[in-house]
């Protein structure tokens, strides 16, 4: 068979399943580690060079680590890899002293950014350190995007957003606040090297029922909204209010009209409730706040009540899904009314690009998206790029990060004259954890107990203060309990065919079943397909690759299947010829990995 | 140092008939030394035993001293066991085995232990044809003190401190066969799957079974001149027949590949499949297969797999009609029936 190749870090990246879901491919194992040795700052620090927003992120990140955790294919739960984070932040020491600086002597390249998000951000951070002039515009009066402006403070306190946000622009960003761009073509005269765009996706979608033009008034597009009472233009509810939509700016929505006085809160959903598009956690905090979440109900048409209140008719539908996953509502029959004082809509939000000038070089997609370079960023005007939900939709914060890390690299490139394709790769290292003839430099006990819950405030009280951090975040202890649950997926089982005497001690130690030696097999073709009915045990998921050995001396060969590894090392400690190793891999420029 | 495994299971291990995974076989990690053949030994036992789904307290593992003698602790953890005095393994185990003849008795013995200081227990437990399976890990050296040459070495072979063996070896197979054991069999440790067929058939067997395991020291027997290293015995085994073991339940598939193949019924009607790669090997043969053991020695190959079986035996219970029921079941005035008994029976001598 194929022996896996390990002249590249792709194999070893994508068994650490945390890391290689993430979009900034943030080293989670190694900062959960360093959290274990009580190195907090350095465990931010590590954070901070790949995602650039620990604090925030480990409050509201979509976590798309979590569901990927090895954990959670040998037991229930995922190690809680986001809270973790915040961990970091908050027992960190002061770190300004070392965040990188811009030098003095800038390299005379001028950058525009338009919007000041997360992606935008990102691009800043990266790029001010190789002596970048950065100009950064943004309509509103404070820089964050929607990490501000949609993200209530009960989640996302303002002070930790302005700490992260600070580190950046305090680095030099020439920040022009209040400052709307309206003609791309105008920015492009003012002769910037290049220009990047991270607008986000800030037009919440409406939906005009039939009665829409009666009831307008109390109507409001949840993003909207929210943007209202973040910047203090909002600060009350009526009684009753209904929201629209499924998706987390749903759960923001409801949550926040508890706060602003609200008793009677709704959600009214057309899917079913295992289908909303909103983190399990965040329905969960929203139930927990005594907020009605009404699954299977199809908006049909609003009504002008005689006392001026709201009331819209839903039907029950019974949503299924066909054998490619493709969802249909059928209706019941069933109409629900609901009466209420406010309509806040959730339902999606879209990119919104007035302000280009559709005649100077940037061509858009049918779909009125600019067209990308996917790997590069890059627009039709080779000097504009783009970044976060403006690039292809709305995503979330740590995507607009990876796009603002892979930006910032297609512009640096571009300044220089290169081509923004040719685009480096990361060095990587794998360094043997070996200490004596069974000790390792990494704690290979595996920690068999659950998931430990956040710490949050009295529910009551949390529902009635608009600036009180529900979170309370972990406290020292339980973080070192929970760190404890890493399976340290990062140090790789590394194989050397030529040290193997084929003993099978590794094989039988193997608590789960990983290791195999079977007959070499004289064909080509899909390794699962080959291997299918060959191994001690059948492969339980499809999330991980095998990893095949080259022909050893009797002609067999090593296959070990990737999935259910617990990085235990007990291969390693019984191998008596140190065929097996256990080793760190080590990305030296995690930026370059994102592809 | 790692003392225990983790816990956390493959999904997908298969169940077998009692409700066991394999990993219910299994006994508390290892200490013997990395890579060594008795720890694959006794992965060889924990399989064995979970596919033939022997309920674990009905399993009794004995041995005498030595590394060997070590590895009961690493396998079936949930069994009884008995580690008895240096060589005297046999007794126990026959004392045992009169006591009750209704656990499986899996010895696991070394070199030292049978064919130095057990010798005499070894040859008497076979004469006495008891319902055992009697395991040596052969590696040709004292491991545990320190690699000094075993009975078991081949004359000329050489330890890793440079002793040569003077004298002849004593094959334990060959011995086994001429006391009238009634399945012998030689296996490699690193030989997982024949190792296993074997261990079935032996542990289906009633009678005496044993297998000579040839597992290398990888301490003080595995360098380049040593004939019971990893790589000479890779490179020097010869099997004469594959055997799989058939066990009652299975239907015999009429599927099975088409080659050379003699059947053997064993006493509980499970078979054991013999696919030859010689064609005049034959298994109800005593001197056939002393023959082909020193046959094999003169062209230096080692010669594996089952050498001898005869499946209608009578057993030491047979032979010496001992109670069938195992003691610990009788009733008290069944088993110490009193004076009146004792007076007959004194009586019976005048």
């Amino acid at each position: 068979m194929k022996k896996t190749d390990v002249n590249t870090y792709q194999h070893y990246l994508k068994v650490v399943d945390c890391q290689q879901a993430c979009p900034a491919h943030t080293p989670v194992p190694e900062y959960i580690r360093l959290i274990t040795q009580q190195r907090y700052s350095d465990a931010y620090m590590l954070n901070w060079q790949s995602n650039v927003f620990p604090g925030i992120l480990g409050r509201v990140c979509d976590r798309p680590c979590e569901p990927a955790c090895r954990r959670t294919r040998v037991e229930d739960k995922a190690v809680a890899i986001c809270r973790l984070k915040r961990v970091t932040a908050d027992y960190k020491e002061d770190i300004t002293e070392r965040l990188p600086k811009a030098p003095k002597r800038q390299n005379g390249k001028r950058i525009a950014l338009v919007g000041a998000g997360p992606a935008s951000l990102t691009v800043a951070r990266d790029l001010l350190p190789l002596g970048y002039q950065i100009d950064m515009f943004e309509r509103d009066a404070k820089a964050g995007g929607m990490m501000r402006s949609q993200i209530p403070q009960f989640r996302l306190p303002h002070d930790v957003l302005d700490e992260e946000l600070n580190y950046i622009l305090d680095m030099g960003v020439n920040g022009y606040f209040n400052h709307p761009i309206d003609s791309l073509e105008n920015l492009l005269n003012k002769n910037y090297d290049a220009v990047f765009i991270g607008t986000g996706a800030p037009k919440g979608r409406h939906l005009p029922l039939p009665g829409y033009d009666d009831c307008q008034l109390d109507i409001k597009i949840g993003i909207d909204w929210l943007s209202g009472v973040s910047f203090e233009h909002i600060s009350e509810a009526p009684k009753r209010v209904v929201v629209l939509g499924g998706g987390n700016t749903a759960m923001d929505c409801c949550r926040t009209a508890k706060r602003l006085g609200a008793t009677d809160v709704k959600v009214l959903v057309r899917s079913s409730f295992e289908a909303m598009k909103a983190s399990p956690w965040e329905k969960e905090d929203a139930m927990a706040e005594e907020i009605a979440i009404m699954p299977n109900h199809s908006p049909l048409e609003y009504k002008r009540n005689d006392d001026g209140s709201i009331q819209i008719a839903f039907e029950k539908v019974i949503s299924s899904y066909d054998k490619s996953n493709n969802r249909t509502l059928t209706p019941t029959g069933e109409i629900v009314k609901v009466d209420c004082d406010l309509v806040l809509v959730a339902i999606g939000q879209d990119t919104s690009f007035p302000w280009i000038e559709r005649d100077i070089g940037l061509k858009f997609n049918d779909w009125s998206q600019p067209i990308l370079n996917k790997l590069t960023l890059q627009s039709t005007l080779p000097q504009v790029f783009f970044g976060g939900d403006s690039a292809f939709g709305p995503e979330n914060i740590i995507t607009a990060v990876a796009h603002g890390h892979k930006a910032a690299i297609s512009i640096d490139l571009f300044c220089h004259g290169k081509q923004p394709e040719n685009r480096p790769d990361s060095d990587f290292n794998l360094i043997s954890q070996k200490m004596g003839m069974h000790e390792w430099r990494y704690d290979n006990q595996i920690e068999h107990h659950q998931r430990l819950a956040v710490p949050h405030i009295d529910w009551q009280q949390a529902s009635q203060q608009l600036a009180t951090e529900v979170e309370l975040g972990f406290d020292e202890q339980l973080a070192l309990q929970e760190a404890q649950r890493c399976l340290n997926c990062d140090i790789q089982t590394v194989f050397t065919e030529s040290k193997c005497i084929e003993c099978s001690a590794c094989e039988d130690i193997c608590p789960l079943d990983c290791i195999n030696f079977i007959d070499d097999i004289h064909k080509s073709g899909d390794a699962n397909t080959l291997l299918a009915g060959k191994l001690r045990v059948e492969k339980a998921t499809p999330e991980q690759d095998y990893f095949i050995s080259d022909k050893l001396h009797t002609g067999h060969i090593m296959v070990k299947d990737e999935d259910l590894c617990v990085h235990c090392g007990l291969c390693a400690e019984r191998c008596p010829t140190g065929a097996w190793d256990m080793q760190k891999l080590i990305l030296s420029n995690i930026e370059a990995t994102i592809k | 140092m790692s003392y225990a495994k983790s816990t956390f299971r493959h999904p997908n291990l298969k169940v077998n008939d009692i409700g066991l995974t394999y990993r219910d076989y299994e006994g508390v990690v290892s200490t013997l030394c990395a890579g060594c053949g008795h720890d694959s030994i006794s992965a060889a036992i924990v399989h064995a035993c979970a596919e033939l789904s022997l309920p674990p307290h009905k399993i009794a593992k004995m041995s005498g001293i030595g590394c060997s003698s070590k590895a009961p602790n690493y396998f079936l953890g949930r069994s009884h066991g008995f580690n008895s005095v240096h060589g005297r393994m046999p007794s126990v185990t026959t004392g045992a085995n009169i006591a009750n003849k209704d656990l499986t008795y899996l010895a696991m013995s070394g070199d030292g232990d049978t064919a130095s200081i057990g010798l005499g227990q070894f040859a008497h437990v076979i004469r006495r044809r008891l319902n055992m399976v009697y395991m040596v890990a052969n590696n040709g050296v004292y491991g545990l003190t320190k690699g000094q040459l075993a009975a078991t070495s081949d004359k000329g072979a050489r330890n890793k401190a440079g002793d040569i063996s003077p004298f002849n070896e004593i094959d334990l197979c060959v011995m086994a066969l001429q006391l009238g054991a009634s399945f012998v069999a030689r296996c490699f440790s690193g030989d997982r799957q024949q190792l296993v067929s074997i261990l079935k058939a032996a542990i289906s067997h009633e009678g005496f079974a044993f297998i000579d395991i040839i597992s290398p020291c990888v301490t003080f027997n595995n360098q380049a001149n040593s004939k019971r290293s990893y790589d000479y015995v890779q490179q020097h085994i010869s099997t004469a027949a594959i055997s799989d073991f058939v066990p009652v339940k299975d239907e015999i598939s009429c599927d099975l590949p088409a080659g050379n193949y003699d059947d053997i019924c064993l006493h509980d009607g499970s078979l054991i499949r013999l696919y030859k790669s010689d064609e005049n090997f034959k298994c109800d043969d005593k001197l056939h297969a002393i023959n082909m053991i020193e046959k094999h020695k003169v062209k230096n190959q080692i010669l594996t797999g089952l050498l001898y079986v005869n499946p209608a035996i009578d057993t030491y219970h047979e032979v010496n009609q001992t109670s069938d029921t195992p003691l610990n079941q009788l009733r008290e005035d069944v088993l110490c029936p009193g004076q009146r008994v004792l007076s007959s029976i004194n009586e019976s001598f005048r």
